[in-house]
């Protein structure tokens, strides 16, 4: 607020109130979203009044502060308690190991209740596995058959069929096959991490495959015709023609698949119980306390504000590969 | 006369859902080392299909082209093409536009030093070093299109293809891009065939005019001689009696005798006699 101001005195440094159209400009960028969000959070804290639940009234924008302000410090105190365990673990260890050297000692790693903030880390963790997989997937998928239309004949039908397909109707599939398959005495990986991430590859696939195949097939023939005159070999013709020509559709592609492996994840972690927030939330849930509701709506805003910030993690992305640097990307 | 590049009864069906359509019908043009030939007609008579036969990025239905005796069959960069739309990778600067052509056609007989000098040659032929780092958006139209000569000409091409290379352009860019191609035509004498439809154009840059007959199945209406004393200059020409008597033998093909009747729906005329200038068909096969 404040480099705003001093910013458009500076620009007209004869007067010191802005000009209209200055004014106009800060209303659009900062004064109207901010109307937007209080208008919300007034009618949220009305409308919650009215709601009585089971588990108490609905939260309000108040409650669901406090919440979060709860949430955070359990998750220092845990870390607290985390740190004390080890510091005693290590005394004791030391105290035996002065009493007699040849003792055996154990360290045993800290085994508390996972917090929010662990569960968001692990949510994100699990979100980025599944899709930086699929897009390794996706991406010669949907440039395969974008050059080739026999090949894009046969997949297509494939497409159609899987791509509508709800992640709810996966996860058992995916669970079976992950147990069966996944057989180690010492997994790199826990089953449930697995589990959550194909969910997520399978439903996050389809629009990278679909919008590549639509960029690379609809790339200009005029620059075809210069990969054909130069008699570019296949993989230069890929590196140096399609992709980059076909990138903006596949970022567009890449940003709906991000999107989607979010949602997705959340309800694959709720309903297969697999740590991250969608467990958070359904531990919630299940605990039925007069906080739950508040921890959930915290929950709730913390998944979209995340959701946010990928997407224009994507968008920064874009940019800096994008040759187009004039082109708007919204 | 001197047979570098011959098209031969060349043909060209395209399918349609009623049948095949004929877009071509039996063109035969022998063209000499170094010599310069414009191809003009209206619009949609089949120019821009000739051009791209001879590229090799369309296959003749019957008929054939060969260039020094051997058989067209395929696009390659020793029949280099100047798009009408400039046709640069948006994403690279002028400078790797040119040397993505080097690189295909010389990675095996030039060093990296060597690459690089050649590219540098080849723009300053056209006047574009001091803007060789700046992508295409970042230049105007004229640039671009001298960014597309060069990068045709890097290519060493025995035969060098320009679809309406200064179409798009304004008249005054035009006539410097038109100024700087005699240039280069006189220096390196390449062998060009230059789509227009700019009469003067035609007459000013051209050894040979060839006009061609309106579709469907166009073919070679005239060909006209342009025995100009080179180097050309075009305000000295302005007043020339004979590039004047060139202009309106050009003028006379397209808008007397292949009017497009259906643009106009004006009378139809039946070709008229020869004039002493336009070689008849018969000699040139």
């Amino acid at each position: 607020m404040k480099s705003i101001t001093l910013l458009s005195i500076s620009q007209n440094p004869g007067r010191l109130l802005p000009t209209a159209d200055q004014l106009m400009r800060l209303g659009r960028g900062l004064i109207l979203p901010l109307v937007g969000i209080f208008l919300f959070l007034f009618l949220w804290a009305n409308a919650a009044k009215m709601i009585d639940t089971s588990l108490g009234q609905f939260p309000g924008p108040g409650q669901v502060w406090e919440q979060a302000a709860n949430l955070a410090a359990e998750h220092q105190q845990e870390r607290q308690r985390e740190q004390d365990f080890i510091a005693r673990q290590d005394v004791r260890n030391a105290q035996i190991l002065t009493a007699n050297p040849q003792a055996h000692v154990e360290i045993r790693p800290y085994t508390g209740k996972p917090t929010f903030l662990d569960q968001v880390g692990t949510s994100l963790f699990t979100v980025l596995s599944g899709f930086i997989l699929a897009s390794l997937i996706a991406i010669p998928l949907g440039i395969l058959i974008g050059l080739n239309e026999s090949a894009y004949a046969a997949v297509n039908p494939l497409i159609q069929l899987f791509k509508p397909v709800s992640p709810l109707a996966w996860l058992p599939l995916v669970t079976m096959v992950v147990s069966a398959v996944y057989v180690s005495q010492d997994p790199a990986f826990s089953k449930s991490f697995l589990i959550s991430m194909f969910t997520v590859l399978l439903c996050c696939l389809w629009p990278t495959v679909i919008n590549t195949a639509v960029g690379v097939a609809n790339v200009s023939k005029d620059l075809l015709n210069v990969s054909q005159v130069l008699r570019l070999g296949a993989l230069p013709h890929v590196f140096k023609i399609i992709v980059p020509a076909s990138l903006p559709l596949m970022f567009t592609g890449l940003r709906l698949s991000l999107g989607i492996a979010w949602m997705v994840l959340i309800a694959a972690e709720m309903l297969a119980q697999s740590p991250g927030l969608g467990k958070f939330v359904w531990d919630e849930f299940q605990n039925g306390s007069s906080n739950s509701l508040g921890r959930i709506m915290v929950a709730v805003l913390a998944i979209g504000f995340i959701g946010f910030l990928l997407d224009r993690a994507m968008l920064l992305l874009q940019q800096k590969v994008s040759w187009d640097k004039n082109a708007i990307l919204r | 006369m001197n047979k570098y590049l011959q098209l031969s009864e060349v043909c060209i069906d395209f399918p349609t859902p009623k049948g095949p359509f004929r877009a071509l019908d039996k063109v035969s043009l022998n063209i000499a080392q170094g010599e310069f030939v414009s191809l003009i007609g209206h619009s949609g008579c089949g120019k821009s299909t000739v051009l791209n036969i001879v590229a090799g990025l369309h296959q003749a239905t019957s008929g054939g082209v060969l260039l020094e005796d051997r058989e067209v069959n395929a696009p390659g960069p020793e029949r280099a093409v100047v798009f009408q739309n400039h046709s640069l990778l948006p994403w690279l600067s002028a400078y790797q536009n040119v040397e993505l052509a080097v690189k295909q056609v010389f990675r095996r007989t030039k060093s990296k030093a060597e690459m690089r000098d050649w590219i540098i040659h080849n723009l300053e032929l056209v006047h574009m070093t001091h803007a060789m780092d700046k992508r295409p958006d970042e230049i105007s139209g004229g640039m671009k299109q001298r960014v597309g000569i060069a990068r045709a000409l890097a290519m060493e091409p025995k035969v060098l293809l320009m679809d309406e290379p200064f179409g798009a352009l304004d008249a005054l860019t035009r006539a410097h891009l038109q100024d700087s191609l005699m240039e280069i035509h006189a220096d390196l004498g390449n062998t060009v065939i230059m789509i227009t439809h700019d009469v003067d154009e035609a007459v000013l840059l051209s050894d040979r005019i060839v006009m061609m007959t309106n579709g469907p199945a166009a073919t070679i209406g005239e060909i006209l001689q342009i025995d100009l004393a080179r180097p050309r200059k075009r305000v000295e020409l302005a007043g020339d009696a004979r590039y004047n008597h060139f202009r309106k033998e050009v003028l006379a093909f397209l808008y007397e005798r292949q009017r497009k009747v259906e643009d106009i729906g004006a009378q139809k005329r039946a070709p008229q006699a020869a004039s002493s200038t336009r070689v008849p068909l018969a000699k040139q096969a």
